[in-house]
């Protein structure tokens, strides 16, 4: 207890690793983390990283670029930057009427936006399927209209903004919450419209705000599949989306093509993740000038 | 301070547009899977849950849950005891890392456990000889299932605790207490509705997920397949009751989630981590 001697914290040392502190249970808490994580998320990610070499770089180009493919990425990623594109003005719009309004049930439609959530992925697939379907009570009257939702990409597009939803409305919310009324109510004494002071005070404010929840549900559907898979049909190049396919080669025992769909798409999702984030930091460099 | 008169004629219209929003998108999915499961009466919809391959399913994803979660709950509790009462380098790498699995698709989740543990996986044929069977096994969907919700607890304990700072145990150290009375008398009982929100959150992923257990499933029926599973398999078998009934169970349990989250939200939002107060 020879630390205990010394409450006041010592002057930092740049060579140390860890600084010194009275409280105990380091070596434990800190050899569990490290023990837990090196076994379930270190071991397992360099077998993705690793095992689909086993084909050689001419191998991975070769999968990665079969059409089926280049099509489920394509189709992956492009109907999750859609439904997550969608998502923002109608996240915005749930989010601005929890604040700003006062009525009877907030709290219970409050709870209900995070549903997606609790849901679990494939009871949301089969119920989204039932109610699409060309014979479902909101598909029939959408075919006879002559737009079919389930079993094509418009159906892929519905389940993943059903599961992104939740994540726009929860990054905006408290942003909306701590706004400043003041500024608003200036704007509007200054003689701003209703417009003006939407563009001119409140987006720019949450638009930080936006670009997260975007990222969020973006990088959640781009990966999902119990809610899409039974409403999209399946269908080669056409509505088979990339985690599918990853199941598909295992299902064939392609274990490496399996890991090099996997391993791009992890690639794929970190690289938008990072041009994203680098959005964000000019948009906070500019609002600092 | 009345919004409403501030933005007239906007309001009721707003209003009446995010509502619809959440109830065509959200709502009504959960309401047809209860009007699909009771479409053929009570007693149809009682009929499929009480086969032997369901009871099996409701079985098998009890036991998956009931060890995965508690695996995670004390790795959460390790992770932010490391992580919001200690100062080292790194720190924020090992942050990134204990996030990384909510950015991993639930199937990759499920597909590494096959690289390395499947018939050709790095360990398959080591497996094979010690006749161990961890793919299309209970230990495959329970490795898939701690994977998928390893970040749940630590979510919830790093930032609730970075807030609350030392300085309770500090006291209790130096008052004599010994390091586990302070963890047990001190930390715990500040943690404690926290702890039980990251484990709430924890259950209902390991209880409804899909993806990851399904790719090291195998779908045996009545042997591998949980609730979530059971309920793809007798969709695909054209069995759409009964699908339905199962899900229901499930859409169950996510509303008793939500429910409880919701209550602690509500009634201890002093001791969630900040971004959970409403």
């Amino acid at each position: 207890m020879t630390a205990a001697a010394l409450p006041s914290a010592p002057p930092r040392s740049r060579r140390r690793w860890k600084q010194p502190s009275i409280l105990p249970g380091f070596p434990l808490a800190m050899g569990w983390t490290l023990t837990w994580l090196g076994l379930i998320v270190v071991l397992p990610l360099t077998a993705l990283i690793l095992r689909p070499w086993e084909l050689g770089v001419g191998g991975v180009w070769a999968t990665l670029t079969e059409p089926r493919v280049l099509a489920a990425l394509r189709l992956s990623f492009g109907a999750a930057a859609l439904a997550a594109l969608t998502n923002l003005p109608l996240g915005l719009l749930v989010a601005w009427t929890l604040t700003r309004y006062e009525f009877p049930g907030r709290r219970i439609v409050d709870a209900i936006v995070d549903l997606p959530f609790a849901l679990p992925t494939a009871v949301a697939g089969i119920a989204l399927t039932a109610l699409y379907a060309p014979t479902g009570p909101l598909g029939a009257p959408l075919a006879a209209a002559g737009i079919q939702v389930a079993y094509t990409p418009v159906g892929i597009y519905l389940a993943l903004m059903f599961i992104g939803l939740p994540f726009v409305v929860r990054t905006v919310q408290p942003v909306l919450q701590d706004l400043d009324r003041e500024v608003e109510e200036a704007a509007q004494t200054l003689g701003a419209t209703h417009l003006q002071r939407f563009a001119l005070v409140i987006l720019p404010a949450v638009l930080p705000a936006l670009i997260s929840g975007f990222s969020l549900a973006f990088a959640r559907a781009v990966g999902e599949y119990g809610s899409v898979i039974f409403i999209a049909g399946n269908m080669p190049l056409k509505s088979e989306i990339a985690p599918l396919l990853i199941v598909i080669k295992l299902e064939q025992y392609d274990y490496a093509g399996a890991a090099a769909v996997g391993l791009a798409m992890l690639v794929i999702s970190f690289g938008a993740l990072l041009a994203v984030n680098g959005l964000q930091l000019l948009l906070a460099r500019r609002g600092r000038a | 301070m009345n919004p409403a008169v501030r933005l007239p004629g906007f309001a009721p219209l707003m209003l009446l547009g995010a509502l619809a929003v959440l109830g065509l998108l959200i709502v009504l999915p959960l309401g047809v899977v209860f009007q699909q499961a009771l479409s053929q009466g009570l007693g149809r919809y009682l009929e499929p849950l009480t086969h032997p391959d369901s009871l099996a399913a409701i079985r098998l994803t009890l036991l998956v849950a009931a060890i995965s979660v508690p695996l995670n709950a004390v790795f959460g509790v390790a992770a932010a005891w490391a992580i919001a009462r200690f100062e080292f380098r790194g720190k924020s790498l090992l942050v990134t890392f204990i996030d990384l699995p909510f950015s991993m698709s639930p199937v990759v989740s499920g597909l590494v456990w096959v690289l390395l543990f499947g018939a050709q996986g790095w360990f398959g044929p080591w497996l094979m000889e010690h006749n161990v069977k961890i793919i299309f096994a209970t230990s495959g969907l329970v490795l898939a299932t701690v994977l998928v919700t390893l970040p749940f607890v630590a979510r919830e304990l790093i930032p609730l605790m970075q807030d609350q700072g030392a300085d309770e145990e500090a006291a209790a150290l130096t008052l004599g207490a010994g390091g586990w009375t302070t963890f047990r008398r001190v930390t715990l009982p500040n943690i404690r509705w926290a702890l039980l929100y990251g484990v709430l959150l924890c259950n209902a992923r390991a209880m409804g997920e899909f993806g990851a257990v399904s790719v090291v499933s195998g779908s045996i029926r009545g042997q591998t397949t949980t609730l979530p599973l059971h309920v793809e398999v007798l969709y695909n078998d054209y069995e759409f009751v009964g699908a339905f009934a199962a899900a229901s169970v499930l859409a169950g349990l996510g509303l008793v989630t939500l429910v409880l989250k919701s209550f602690l939200e509500w009634r201890h939002s002093g001791e969630l981590s900040a971004s959970r107060r409403h």
